[in-house]
């Protein structure tokens, strides 16, 4: 197949392996930033494959770890009490908020939809005009584009009954706030390609050479992670610290310019809180005044009262690094997939969930 | 079903003329108005000896150890490339019937209709029921319709269950499953799902996605009669998937399971639907598949027999019983790294990216 088995080559995979084998020297923790490289790396298997001196740390770009909690609340409210239709990605819909989450609402009777794109959203607004549609815009600088697009779409269009509860987060800033923490052990990263092909790899040039980390703009199949890896280790072996791009089919320097120009149309950066980790300067994107009309949270009235997090769950921790879901006492006992205390075991990309799976605890 | 069989289905069975287009509360209230939809429609195109008494259950005979099994069915959209709601009910407890063993022969057939349901698609899914029964040599003996007002169900849902002698040959059950048993997949994985998806998504691709509902009970039985004992034990990868189902049996049984992803048949125009609406094939919905957990020894025979069956083209050996890691499937990633499979949570969601 095109593009997919190409880059799943059990011969390749063997000789990058030895090739990381051959080239490291010493222990060395590498932190994948993107949640969608730690799917690649549990559901290829990697992370056995690697020697026991390679440790991969799973970083906070998992979109649906990193929403604030308060946000989640606030999407529940709307879908319970506006009797709004609140489109959201997949993935969100299991996420805990402080009482439930949003499939239990959606069991209740609220109006909660799956969809793969916001332009849908709009769509639903239109063939709805009597029903106010809030589209939950969570994610990466990936997802920007095309929320943003939706907020655009909707304007041109006079659709007046659509909004966004945006809750964007920027790879570059959480970086540097991993590096920054006292406790970081963390040698070199992964950056994430997607994001990447959005933004380029500018802003990756300054936080290299500040904190002498290597980076390394890397993809998601089996083989891209690989090379990102021993990218990384080569780095690292000769104490460089560059930006290197592994994804270089898909990513170019400067990224997408006219994503980045709808993204600028519509959103214009902000503080961000993080959940688990708490708030990041300029590390999210609120909605600009100009499309004020499509903020949700200027459209309605939805101050929540923040909810105090599970305080037996160290989601931060984990997502900063510092603590392996292993060593969290709830891990496998009281926190698992089907009654996760926090974020982090809800997808399929949060660290603690994939450590569970991969790990084959059975569920009792 | 083909576009050949849709034809003959037209010809065969035009639908009656009626003095209502849609179906409506009356239609399940048990007065003229259903006798009306059911003398015209269901009793007339299913028509067999034991239906047409009309009584308030069937008179059956039964020798020697029986199976029986029931399943409820409820699909968006009720019609999708390849099949339709209909034939999807009847296939489904027939192939849970073969799964035990069973020649299936009688089957129960219930509907919940929602008001508003035009009654062109009723007949349609009628007369798919109806050859999908031809297809599978059973025959529907006892039923009910209920009619719902409008917003209570989902266009129609269909329950039936199913009635069959046990093969004498047949000896199927979990217990028997041994190390060193091959797993064999009877085709392509996760079409059926992906078909579904593909249309909620408004997806296209250069041919179809096109489900795989159909009966299994001719495959299964010649399967028995030829291999017997040697065939410990059948299951077919519903809802859930392939993934599901064998960490079932894999935790019910207390075996280990050792799978070989490279092994595994799947459509390149499915795979790459998979791809790209962020879905796993192993957790998505099969309906014309079964897994056969078979002797070491009589392993290549059964798939190089199985691959002579209609049903069982893409037939593949997956993996092997294992007595290490009871309880654990274990698969080989494509690159040669394990992952282990678990049960998914609920439903699979799509990941944000």
């Amino acid at each position: 197949m095109k593009y997919m088995s190409e880059y799943r080559d059990p011969e390749l995979a063997k000789k990058y392996l030895e090739e990381i084998k051959n080239t490291v020297s010493r222990p060395w923790s590498i932190m994948e930033v993107c949640g969608g490289q730690t799917h690649s790396l549990v559901k290829n298997g990697i992370i056995d494959m690697l020697p026991d001196s390679v440790t991969m740390i799973h970083g906070p770009g998992c979109p649906v770890c990193v929403t604030p909690l308060n946000l989640i609340d606030k999407a529940i409210y709307l879908a319970e009490e506006k009797d709004v239709i609140l489109c959201s990605f997949g993935d969100m819909l299991r996420v805990p908020g402080s009482k439930k989450n949003l499939l239990e609402v959606k069991a209740e009777g609220a109006d909660v939809r799956i969809l793969y794109s916001p332009l849908e959203a709009v769509k639903i607004a239109e063939d709805n005009p009597d029903r106010e549609v809030v589209f939950f815009a969570v994610g990466f600088e990936t997802t920007a584009p095309a929320n943003a697009l939706s907020v655009v779409h909707a304007h041109r269009r006079g659709v007046k009954n659509y909004s966004i509860l945006a809750s964007h987060v920027l790879v570059p800033p959480a970086i540097k706030a991993v590096i920054d923490d006292e406790e970081s052990t963390i040698d070199g990263f992964l950056a994430a390609g997607h994001v990447c092909t959005i933004m380029g790899n500018s802003e990756y040039h300054p936080i290299s050479a500040e904190f002498k980390v290597p980076i390394v703009v890397t993809g998601f199949e089996p083989l891209d992670v690989l090379q990102g890896i021993l990218m990384v280790i080569r780095q690292l072996e000769q104490s460089k610290s560059e930006v290197e791009n592994q994804y270089a089919r898909i990513v170019r320097e400067d990224g997408n310019p006219d994503a980045q120009k709808v993204i600028n149309e519509v959103f214009e950066i902000r503080n961000q809180m993080w959940r688990g980790i708490g708030e990041i300067p300029e590390s999210g994107y609120a909605v600009r005044e100009k499309y004020a009309a499509f903020d949700a949270t200027k459209k309605y009235d939805v101050t929540i009262e923040e909810a105090p997090e599970n305080p037996d769950c160290i989601s931060g921790l984990i997502m900063k690094g510092i603590k392996k879901p292993f060593e969290c006492t709830q891990f496998g006992k009281k926190c698992k997939p089907t009654n996760p205390l926090g974020a982090p075991m809800v997808s399929s990309e949060g660290a603690c969930a994939a450590y569970y799976h991969f790990s084959g605890l059975v569920e009792a | 079903m083909s576009e050949n069989n849709k034809i003959r289905m037209q010809l065969q069975c035009p639908m009656p003329k009626l003095d209502f287009d849609v179906i409506t509360l009356g239609h399940g209230s048990g007065g003229v108005l259903t006798n009306k939809l059911l003398d015209s429609g269901v009793f007339n195109l299913l028509s067999n000896e034991i239906l047409d008494e009309h009584h308030d259950g069937a008179f059956l005979e039964f020798k020697g150890k029986t199976a029986f099994s029931t399943d409820s069915f409820l699909v968006s959209p009720i019609f999708f490339p390849g099949g339709n709601i209909g034939e999807l009910a009847i296939n489904g407890t027939v192939n849970d019937l073969a799964m035990c063993g069973a020649t299936p022969k009688y089957l129960s057939l219930s509907f919940i209709i929602e008001e508003g349901l035009p009654v062109k698609e009723f007949w349609d899914i009628l007369v798919s029921i109806k050859f999908a029964c031809e297809k599978a040599g059973v025959q529907v003996v006892t039923g009910d319709t209920k009619v719902v007002e409008k917003g209570k169900g989902d266009k129609i849902f269909v329950n039936t269950s199913g009635v069959g002698p046990i093969h004498p040959k047949a000896n199927i059950r979990a217990k028997n499953v041994t190390a060193g048993d091959k797993i064999i997949i009877s085709g392509n994985i996760a079409s059926h799902g992906m078909a579904i998806m593909s249309v909620r998504e408004g997806l296209e691709f250069d041919s179809e996605i096109k489900s795989d509902t159909t009966n299994l009970n001719h495959t299964i039985i010649s399967l028995i009669e030829q291999f017997g004992e040697n065939i410990h034990l059948l299951t077919d990868p519903t809802r859930g998937g392939v993934a599901t189902v064998l960490k079932e049996i894999a935790q019910s049984s207390a075996i280990g399971i050792d799978l070989i992803q490279r092994d595994f048949p799947i459509d390149e125009q499915v795979a790459s639907a998979c791809e790209l609406l962020g879905l796993d094939p192993l957790y998505v919905a099969n309906e014309g598949l079964f897994i056969a957990f078979v002797s070491q020894s009589e392993a290549d025979t059964v798939l190089a027999k199985l691959r002579e069956d209609e049903n069982g083209k893409n037939a593949q050996i997956i993996g092997t019983v294992v007595a290490e890691h009871p309880k654990q499937v274990i698969m080989k990633s494509a690159i040669g790294g394990k992952r282990v499979i678990s049960m998914l949570p609920g439903e699979q969601l799509p990941r944000i990216c």
